[in-house]
């Protein structure tokens, strides 16, 4: 690429950046540009999450009255099996790493790009044959096992396309590792001159501490889905009671990577609402280091509370105490997040901007989705609501009202930097708005319906629960609606929203430095990093003499 | 900022020094995930041996120390050779790096040639987990078939796993030889030599936990 001598603007010559550097489908299926790798995540991940939404409206449509006359018993199955793996393995899991990590992260640092771009690329195709492989296995006969793959069901017993279901998520699962794996070089050999750890945004942090857990946890399920693979197919009992096997050692395998990957969710969303509420608060972070430790210490203590996913399963009573326990101390570095981010806030000038409607409703689902985290880390009501819509309810709130809203939050965020133009605002809030209310509509009815007793993974129900199935299915017509619309008026901005600057919401950052769109070296040249992060309060500050 | 980088350095990184540390943090890290990845195969191993135990003794018994024995020696010294190949890369002697590779794929593949004759002693013996699964070795009568078929479960799963890495190892290591051949190594960029070696050592280690485990249990007897 040729670069002028001068640091003048052209504003009569637009230079090239990453989307006009070169053009046709090959230059993108080729590409070793993280910012075009994360655009490629983007449009992958969304094709998975409308297909698990299909999904989700039949399971919501079955569930509108209490017979169970939309779908039989194994195809009901089948439904909510196919909604858990999508969503969980091909959407959640990459969902903010994968698209704004990879977008943002070399932006973030001051570098060119990831430290192994082609490691990069190829962590897309793994994702890209792993979704595609389960999706087949789900279209093809579909799988009947929910998304835990739970021997010695998903062994002997499960018909269906079990194997290669398993064989599409042990190779998302090598997708996550390399992506982590890239991330953690990446923030520890390629930051900018100046850029400490301890300047470094907070998104950096929690995406560090993310491809942590995605490193060390993502082998340990590719290897237990391994001898899933193997017992299957030889009919062999590792898991399998009758043949000698242990059921629990699968569950403490499987957990072992499942509990920590709600991190994986959640942690780079706790990034996104550092990056955004500074940013709309116009203030600096309140307590930058103890967030930071924070996003570490999550990462570590999630290593060891899997147990609390087996209080029922015939697992030690005193080791069942120590989970609770444990499980009890994360809401303490979590707690430390949310109030870091409230004082924020706090005398900050706040402005209701889309991603701060979507950072403030992620705050009000997040307190909702942890304290009831809270409720279940106790054994003795664990086992009350155990299997019921109550669990159904909680991990709801926080995968997708947490995740997915600050991914939304994310998007909407930095959409004017990917693509240089601004969304329609007014109908960005409208639908930030509904998601709000169509997500609160949809699932705080299952905390109540759950807490009656109305178990899970059933098409049919006492007819008493219908009026809370009532309100849930009406509650997920309203959240459908609020992202399609964003499905909409992405696309229409890309060609008709208002072009923007480098700098749109006078947000700080190196990534708002260099020009929206970004060039394809990302910076015209090496920046050289001289204040702390969000030093917001200095060009706000009144002068006083 | 200079713009006359090395053509050996990748426009990402800086200079060659952070491309070389890039690449050694990121074999480091590569090699923990594989670590958790046998650690999981290694704790179902710990938790049936310690509910069989003499299930896991007998199905040992039916394994050939010797062999295995042998091979730990083979594999030894295909560490030493790619140890040296590396040391060679250092000081830019391509001839020697590409000799001593040579000899550590000469011992990787007679490491795979040995391990295929013991699979093959085990189909024959019909000690392959399934339906065709038979143990009538000295403690049939003490111990439950499922379970040494379980012992055996695990031995091809752990073996196979590592022969999996020796081969993939062994693919990249012909790669490796050929881009010696055409030159693209010297005193000032030999990284994919080190991190092979890298590579190569851990697999070895891996055997070392390997063969006590599923191969002397119960010798001491
Ligand atoms: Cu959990």
């Amino acid at each position: 690429m040729e670069t002028t001598s001068s640091s003048l603007p052209l504003a009569d010559k637009p230079k090239p950046n990453y989307l006009t550097a070169s053009y046709g489908i090959k230059s993108w299926l080729l590409t070793l540009d993280h910012k075009r790798i994360g655009i490629l995540y983007i449009i992958t991940l969304t094709t998975f999450f409308m297909m698990g939404g299909v999904y989700a409206a039949l399971i919501r449509l079955e569930l509108l009255t209490p017979a169970g006359d939309l779908l039989s018993s194994e195809a009901y199955n089948r439904t909510f099996t196919g909604h858990g793996v999508l969503m969980v393995f091909f959407v959640l899991v990459p969902l903010i790493p994968a698209t704004m990590g990879n977008f943002l992260l070399p932006l973030m640092i001051g570098a060119r790009d990831v430290a192994f771009p082609r490691l990069n690329l190829l962590s897309w195709y793994l994702l890209v044959i792993g979704g595609l492989t389960a999706a087949s296995a789900l279209l093809t006969g579909g799988v009947d096992t929910g998304w835990t793959f739970y021997a010695p069901l998903s062994s002997r017993y499960a018909n269906g396309a079990v194997l290669v279901a398993i064989v599409g998520a042990f190779i998302a699962g090598f997708s996550s590792i390399l992506t982590g794996l890239n991330f953690v070089i990446t923030i520890h050999k390629m930051r900018a001159p100046g850029l400490t750890w301890f300047r470094l945004p907070l998104m950096v942090w929690a995406i560090y501490a993310t491809s942590l857990i995605q490193v060390l946890a993502t082998p340990v399920v590719a290897i237990t889905l391994t001898l899933l693979a193997l017992e299957r197919l030889f009919g062999v009992g590792i898991f399998d009671p009758a043949l000698g096997g242990d059921p629990i050692l699968f569950e403490h395998m499987f957990w072992f990577y499942s509990h920590p990957v709600v991190y994986i969710m959640i942690l780079p969303a706790f990034g996104v609402m550092s990056e955004v509420i500074s940013c709309f608060s116009k203030k600096a972070i309140f307590g930058y280091r103890i967030i930071a430790y924070s996003s570490l210490a999550i990462a570590a203590l999630g290593f060891i509370v899997w147990g609390h996913h087996m209080f029922v399963s015939g697992q030690s009573a005193y080791l069942g105490l120590v989970f609770s326990l444990l499980t009890m101390l994360i809401a303490v570095p979590t707690a430390i997040k949310i109030f870091g981010w409230l004082a924020t806030m706090w005398g900050g000038s706040v402005e209701l901007a889309t991603p701060m409607l979507y950072a403030m409703g992620f705050i009000g689902l997040f307190t909702i989705g942890g304290l009831t985290g809270l409720f279940l880390a106790a054994m003795g009501l664990d086992v009350h609501v155990h299997d019921t819509y109550f669990i159904v309810a909680h991990f709801h709130y926080v995968m997708v009202g947490s995740a997915i809203m600050g991914y939304m939050s994310a998007l909407h965020f930095w959409w004017p930097k990917m693509f240089g133009r601004m969304y329609p605002k007014t109908l960005a809030k409208v639908a930030a708005v509904l998601v709000f209310v169509g997500f609160n509509l949809t699932f705080f009815p299952q905390f109540v319906v759950g807490y009656l007793g109305m178990p899970r993974r059933y098409h049919f129900y006492p007819p008493e629960f219908q009026i809370y199935n009532v309100f849930s299915t009406a509650g997920a017509m309203v959240l459908g609606i609020a992202y399609l619309l964003p499905l909409l008026y992405f696309p229409y901005s890309l060609f008709k929203g208002e072009k923007v600057g480098a700098n749109p919401w006078g947000a700080k950052g190196l990534e708002w430095e260099t020009a929206s769109p970004p060039p394809t070296e990302n910076f015209e040249f090496t920046p050289v990093v001289t204040e702390e992060a969000y030093a917001y309060a200095k060009e706000g500050e009144p002068v006083v003499h | 900022m200079s713009t006359d980088h090395h053509s050996l350095v990748a426009h990402q990184f800086d200079d060659a020094e952070q491309q070389q540390e890039a690449a050694t943090l990121g074999m480091w890290a590569f090699l923990i995930t594989e670590i958790l990845f046998f650690g999981g195969l290694i704790l179902a191993y710990t938790i049936f041996r310690n509910k069989y135990p003499g299930a896991f003794q007998a199905g040992s018994h039916e394994l050939n120390v010797a062999l295995g024995g042998a091979n730990t020696a083979i594999l030894i010294f295909s560490s030493f050779t790619m140890a040296m190949a590396v040391h060679y890369a250092q000081l830019g002697k391509q001839k020697l790096v590409f000799w001593f590779m040579v000899g550590t794929l000469a011992f990787g593949s007679a490491f795979l040639g040995v391990k295929v004759y013991e699979y093959n002693d085990k189909i024959v013996h019909h000690h392959v987990p399934g339906p065709n699964f038979e143990y009538h070795g000295e403690f049939a009568n003490e111990v439950n078939p499922r379970n040494v078929e379980l012992f055996f479960f695990l031995y091809f799963a752990m073996t196979g796993v590592h022969a999996v890495h020796m081969i993939v190892g062994a693919g990249v290591l012909i790669w490796l030889m050929f881009k010696v051949r055409a030159g693209a190594f010297s005193q000032a960029y030999y990284a994919p030599v080190e991190m092979f070696g890298l590579y190569w050592h851990f697999v070895d280690i891996v055997w070392i936990f390997l063969y006590p485990l599923l191969y002397l249990i119960g010798r001491h007897t």
